[in-house]
């Protein structure tokens, strides 16, 4: 017989906010010593009572508005309950019923549309480490905001999950809302993974739930792992049921974490100790040109191929970055093409000056340096006639390399490729 | 003068003229603490000051530095970083804490009973309970061992003792007061409150402690409370007070029963109009109390899950873990909307029936207990029992709404309170109909023989 994959995507994002979702402490946790970004609050101290941040509230409509949502008008946090020990209050605050964002979609390239069910608002809870026999927990990380997005069971194979996942975290870092990286943790994928016989269109009666992967390679690994797992079981004549499995990447195979029978039962009621959101639809965010519509403009208006324009508008810099240098290219006669194969096949460094990119593209076929060894000769004398701006690159001023840039070009008498000489210069910095 | 008698605006009056110091005044109470205490078990700690002017604090309001243990063996242990709101305003008026009270475990119990640390005795008689679960903040009052006291009310747990001990006892609209750093029962309940020697007192306490601090979410910024001292009404001309019938039913004591009727009258000689009206849903308000406030119970009492308070589950007492499991039981997948949901519904109709009789009258009043000071002992094999004796504070807590206790009589020696509620954040009317009444009665001046 053969099978078809069911598969449901749910997206936990950490948001950039300057402080926590329910009180004033730092959230920006990572790196820092252990439970010094604290308060009553993120401890779960007795007595002590959770406050909106509202900027969290905003980013979490971003990334609804974003994903084509409704806003609520009326929205209620929960308090989820279960017992755990990275959880102080005993339950986490979130949403369940009267989530922030319904209702939207993710279209995939191939035009396929992957139906989001909903985005909600919820905090983070403290972060265990297991040292030989002990468990440590640090609050540093208790009540950052969360933002889970859920889609619908709309996905049919490991690829989609990852387009998803992979466009998901660009709208993230174009939103501005989080690093949204997934080994730090920015950024966690759950997958609920189950397989039916071809043409059925009901819901199989069982989900797997994937969690704890921290890499898009595990993710798709594991998928494909559990789908094979699963058909095997079919095929046995074995009945599949509800459970949660992790992902062994040492055996490169999924296990059990929780059966059925250990589910828990959440017992959500609405937080009484947060008013009910209000008028929620009628806040104004700003939003960026997101990626698909990026995408759309620059193929039509500067007749570039669509695998260009995958490059070209991964990141919201690398975007801008290609515009300032059509801009400048204007009065030059240099076209949109040239400087997207430019920029594309060279990796230019964002921080070479765009005009720069223009002179590179028209002496192209004039008598540039290409020999490495002369080039690297001249870079290291413009570094030591200017040893000042080369210890300000090295403490952090991203800037002092123009100086450096601009002595090179001296030196060279404007033969040098500026991508090429921004390379070396940071090589040599290093 | 004996110092220990005066109310609080009298003793700020008399440092002011200088009759007598901080010092003297400090002095005065710890002395009579160290005479009493021992017999009534009002304190679960004292702390030896010079300064302020001393004031009772109980013991599930956090106190920064000083043990504060929600009466639970639990948090036995527990030393708390920071101070409540309330606490913060009350010492930056110089009050100083004279003590933590005890209370049944958490707050939950109407006898005091249910404390980890022992009961506290009723000072009108040490035979019977004081109420609860304020227990020992109604009692410090009543015994004169703090000039006031700090309580929390979340179905009764000011009103019921102030009235079982005798004392005012205000328990002001919900998101009037901030609840930062009342260890939680029930969070959509829970109010900070006052016990008193008068309602000019509670008057002047609420001044202090009312308004937003910014930690709690659900204080309202609706009217601003006065601070000054306003000069009492003297008669109740233009004011309509509504009687409920439904608090005069099966279950009030007949005595009881007379005093409140006895009471009411005095209120209409001081020219208040005086209307019967009905709350019809009030008796589904110890049902649906039950269900909202055990199923907070179960949610807010889950950080004590042995981790991080040095304690293990198994230290909780009878009665808390009958109310976490209730609690638990309400909220689980499948009973959800026959319990949580439909009890949460059935609050909205108790607020409407306020709502609706708040259109025709200023206040309402009747008792605040059915009976008076029960024995010790009495009610501990009867849960149900012990409810049912909240039936008249429970709805006011599901509302939101202001009530005050003050004293209006006495049954075999027993004080009984008379119950004022009013419109939600309509505190002031409450208080202004509690002074006229207290001004033109003289109950609040009686005083327990601790001769004992």
């Amino acid at each position: 017989m053969k099978y078809e994959t069911v598969i449901g995507i749910e997206v936990h994002v950490e948001l950039n906010t300057k402080t926590k979702m329910f009180c004033r402490c730092s959230a920006d946790y990572f790196g820092k010593e252990p439970n010094t970004h604290t308060c009553p609050v993120c401890l779960g101290l007795p007595g002590s009572l959770p406050i909106i941040n509202e900027e969290a509230i905003k980013k979490c409509i971003q990334i609804g508005l974003a994903l084509g949502c409704t806003i609520s008008s009326k929205s209620l946090f929960e308090r989820k309950n279960y017992f755990y020990p990275d959880l102080p209050k005993g339950y986490q605050i979130s949403q369940y019923r009267w989530p922030l964002c319904i209702k939207g979609e993710l279209k995939l390239d191939s035009g396929k549309v992957i139906r989001v069910n909903r985005a909600h608002q919820e905090e983070d809870t403290a972060k265990l480490t297991h040292q030989g026999g002990e468990s440590l927990i640090d609050f540093n990380r208790s009540s950052v905001p969360l933002v889970e997005v859920v889609t619908e069971p709309d996905f049919s194979s490991s690829e989609e999950v990852r387009e998803y996942a992979q466009k998901l975290q660009q709208i993230f870092r174009y939103l501005g809302v989080s690093n949204a990286d997934m080994e730090r943790g920015d950024m966690r994928l759950e997958a609920n993974v189950s397989v039916r016989p071809e043409g059925q269109t009901e819901l199989p009666p069982y989900r797997v739930e994937l969690k704890n992967i921290n890499s898009f390679r595990f993710m798709v690994a594991a998928i494909e792992y559990e789908v094979k797992r699963q058909i095997e079981a079919h095929e046995k004549g074995e009945k599949l049921s509800q459970e949660t499995r992790g992902w062994n990447e040492d055996k490169k195979e999924t296990y059990l974490q929780r059966s059925k029978e250990e589910a828990h039962d959440y017992r959500y009621f609405p937080e009484p100790d947060l008013p009910e959101l209000k008028n929620m639809d009628q806040i104004k965010v700003d939003l960026p040109e997101l990626p698909s519509k990026k995408t759309e403009r620059f193929v039509s208006d500067y007749e570039l191929n669509k695998q260009q324009v995958g490059i070209l508008v991964e990141s919201i810099e690398m975007a801008d970055y290609f515009e300032k240098v059509v801009e400048a290219g204007k009065q030059n006669n240099v076209t949109p093409v040239q400087i997207a194969n430019y920029i594309v096949n060279k990796k230019v460094d964002l921080s070479v000056d765009p005009k720069q990119i223009i002179n590179d593209i028209q002496d192209k076929t004039s008598n540039l340096i290409s020999d490495d060894a002369e080039f690297e000769k001249l870079a290291k004398q413009a570094i030591e006639e200017n040893q000042k701006s080369a210890d300000d690159f090295r403490a952090g001023k991203e800037n002092a390399i123009q100086a450096l840039i601009g002595g090179v070009m001296r030196l060279s008498k404007g033969k040098a490729d500026a991508a090429q000489t921004v390379k070396i210069l940071r090589k040599l910095l290093e | 003068m004996n110092i220990t008698d005066l109310t609080l605006v009298e003793t700020i009056k008399a440092l002011e003229n200088k009759d007598f110091s901080e010092e003297e005044l400090n002095k005065a109470y710890l002395d009579r603490i160290e005479a009493k205490n021992a017999d009534l078990n009002v304190f679960l700690e004292v702390k030896k000051n010079s300064k302020g002017i001393p004031a009772a604090i109980k013991d599930i309001i956090s106190t920064q530095f000083i043990k504060t243990t929600a009466g639970s063996k639990i948090l036995s242990t527990f030393i708390p970083p920071f101070n409540a709101t309330v606490v913060d305003r009350l010492l930056s008026n110089n009050i100083s804490i004279i003590g933590k009270t005890n209370l049944d475990e958490f707050a939950m119990g109407s006898s005091g009973e249910n404390s980890a640390f022992g009961h506290t005795k009723n000072p009108w008689d040490i035979a019977k309970v004081p109420g609860g679960s304020s227990a020992g903040s109604a009692a410090a009052v009543a015994a004169d061992l703090a000039v006031f006291s700090m309580g929390t009310d979340t179905g009764g747990s000011i009103r019921q003792p102030a009235s079982l001990c005798g004392v005012v006892g205000f328990k002001p609209s919900y998101g009037k007061v901030s609840r930062y750093g009342l260890m939680a029962m029930a969070s959509s309940l829970d109010v900070p409150g006052t016990f008193t020697k008068s309602v000019a007192d509670a008057r002047l306490v609420m001044g202090w402690v009312s308004g937003s601090d910014g930690m709690d979410s659900n204080v309202q910024e609706i009217a601003s409370p006065s601070t000054s001292l306003r000069v009492a009404m003297t008669d109740l001309k233009g004011i309509k007070i509504g009687v409920p019938k439904e608090y005069f039913g099966e279950g009030l004591d007949p005595k009881v029963e007379k005093v409140i009727r006895e009471a009411i009258k005095k209120l209409e000689e001081l020219g208040a109009e005086i209307v019967e009206v009905s709350l019809p849903h009030t008796q589904y308000g110890v049902a649906v109390y039950y269900i909202i406030m055990s199923s907070e119970v179960s949610s807010n009492l889950a950080k004590f899950d042995g981790i991080r308070f040095g304690s293990s589950r198994e230290d909780f007492g009878e009665e808390v873990k009958r109310r976490i499991m209730l609690g638990t039981f309400a909220l689980s997948s499948g009973y959800y909307d026959d319990y949580f949901a439909k009890a949460a519904c059935v609050r909205t109709l108790i607020k409407q029936d306020f709502e609706e009789a708040f259109k025709k009258v200023d206040v309402i009043v009747g008792p605040v207990s059915p009976t008076t000071a029960w024995n010790l002992g009495e009610k501990m094999d009867d849960p149900l029992a012990m409810y049912l004796s909240d039936a008249y504070t429970i709805p006011a807590s599901l509302a939101g709404i202001p009530g005050l206790s003050v004293p209006c009589g006495f049954v075999d020696g027993l004080p009984v309170g008379l119950q004022i509620l009013g419109k939600y954040m309509d505190d002031e009317t409450v208080l202004d109909v509690g002074e006229a009444y207290e001004q033109a009665t003289e109950w609040h001046e009686r005083r327990p023989d601790l001769s004992f």
